[in-house]
């Protein structure tokens, strides 16, 4: 059940890996579709919080391609549906993260990414 | 009882056994639910403003369901498997994590609108090694320091937590505060021995005010629960000795029967004393 609206918001928490923690890199996912219902008003109040080009990159490597490049400026319907399935419909099942910088690998499993540090990496 | 985390670390304690017995025990999902209700009243969050929040602690899912009913957006951390595992099987809605919060969160600054928490921060008290970041302060501050990090400003954090002793408390306290919280906290039914509960409420920023709300007082409410019936318990155990005998006067009459038509002797005749009580008083 990891989405990419929490994705969004995840970096590398390992000792001393402060620069280039983020995003983390998804690797052998399974991915699941599941309906959620559409809140255009969450949508938009959260629109402001997210890493455009991470979670456009994120979702192009997962096989969507529906978010433009740059965060339009004008918001319409068609782009907060997509948005919305994007962020709340992509479901990752099992794989892993990976950290862009220390390596650190995160494995999912039943939807549940497991963060648990070795007792050496904790800050 | 002893209280649990003081018998073993909270990912062992609540294994698949506890887990289980933990969620579907109705009245600790009552009073779960109390508490995230109030905790949700402390958070005190802008209405009709869909948020995204953090349920630290989330366990099997009991506090995330009223989110998800309350039309919140969150994500859980827990650090016992066999409690999300229980959360999996009740299909909630929120993303969850397998994440020990005493080793710090890795969400990225302002990430979301408020966490609430129940039932956690006595587990953060106790160290289970001797490592250096195994020491409850060191794991409180990771916390809190992270914590702080990740919410958005201005935002609250609500924490109800059973402490053992005023220490704890001031342990507690002093170190939110260390990491930038403002806020302090709020016992309900003070002095209510069942209904007392602490909470502690934590601010991010600048609120628009910033006296610590009030906790609840007097007597506890009644009314919402079915009050427990001694009559009823007395009717179920008349019930069951109105339960009728096994060998009663039919059951005599068959046995008698039988051994007549196998030619037995000396079958006592039938009369209507056969199977009767024998009177008190013999």
């Amino acid at each position: 059940m990891v989405r990419l609206i929490t994705h969004n918001l995840l970096a590398c928490h390992v000792k001393n890996c402060n620069a280039n923690n983020f995003p983390l890199e998804f690797q052998n996912v399974q991915l699941e579709i599941r309906e959620a219902e559409f809140n255009p008003e969450f949508v938009k109040g959260f629109l402001p919080k997210i890493e455009w080009k991470a979670l456009v990159d994120t979702a192009r490597q997962l096989g969507d391609t529906s978010l433009p490049n740059e965060q339009p400026e004008m918001l319409d319907d068609d782009f907060l549906k997509n948005l919305h399935h994007v962020l709340l419909e992509i479901h990752v099942e099992e794989g892993s993260m990976v950290c862009p910088n220390c390596k650190h690998e995160y494995p999912i499993s039943s939807g549940i990414p497991n963060m648990l540090l070795a007792e050496h990496e904790i800050a | 009882m002893s209280r649990p985390e003081l018998q073993a670390p909270p990912e062992i304690w609540y294994g698949d056994i506890e887990a289980k017995k933990y969620t579907a025990n109705t009245r600790n999902q009552q009073i779960q639910a109390d508490m995230t209700y109030r905790a949700l009243e402390l958070l005190n969050l802008p209405p009709d403003e869909p948020a995204f929040l953090l349920d630290i602690g989330c366990g099997s899912g009991l506090s995330g369901e009223i989110l998800d009913a309350e039309g919140y957006i969150w994500t859980g951390v827990d650090v016992a498997p066999s409690m999300l595992e229980v959360a999996l099987e009740r299909e909630v809605e929120g993303d969850l994590f397998l994440q020990d919060i005493g080793q710090g969160f890795g969400f990225r600054p302002g990430s979301f609108d408020g966490a609430i928490s129940i039932s956690v921060l006595q587990w953060l008290l106790n160290a289970e090694t001797s490592h250096p970041t195994s020491s409850p302060p060191h794991r409180l501050t990771r916390f809190f320091t992270t914590l702080h990090s990740a919410l958005k400003n201005p935002s609250r954090a609500v924490f109800q937590f059973y402490p053992t002793s005023d220490d704890q408390i001031q342990l507690i306290t002093s170190i939110a505060q260390k990491a930038g919280f403002g806020g302090g906290i709020v016992v309900d039914y003070p002095n209510s021995k069942k209904a007392r509960k602490v909470f502690l409420c934590l601010y991010v920023g600048q609120q628009k005010s910033q006296q610590v709300p009030q906790g609840l007082d007097g007597d506890e409410e009644q009314d919402a629960k079915v009050r427990f019936e001694r009559r009823r318990q007395s009717e179920k155990v008349r019930s069951k000795s109105k339960r009728k005998a096994v060998k009663g006067r039919d059951w005599i009459l068959k046995k008698k029967e039988l051994y007549r038509k196998r030619g037995k002797e000396q079958v006592p005749r039938d009369s209507k004393y056969t199977g009767r009580k024998r009177k008190a008083t013999f």
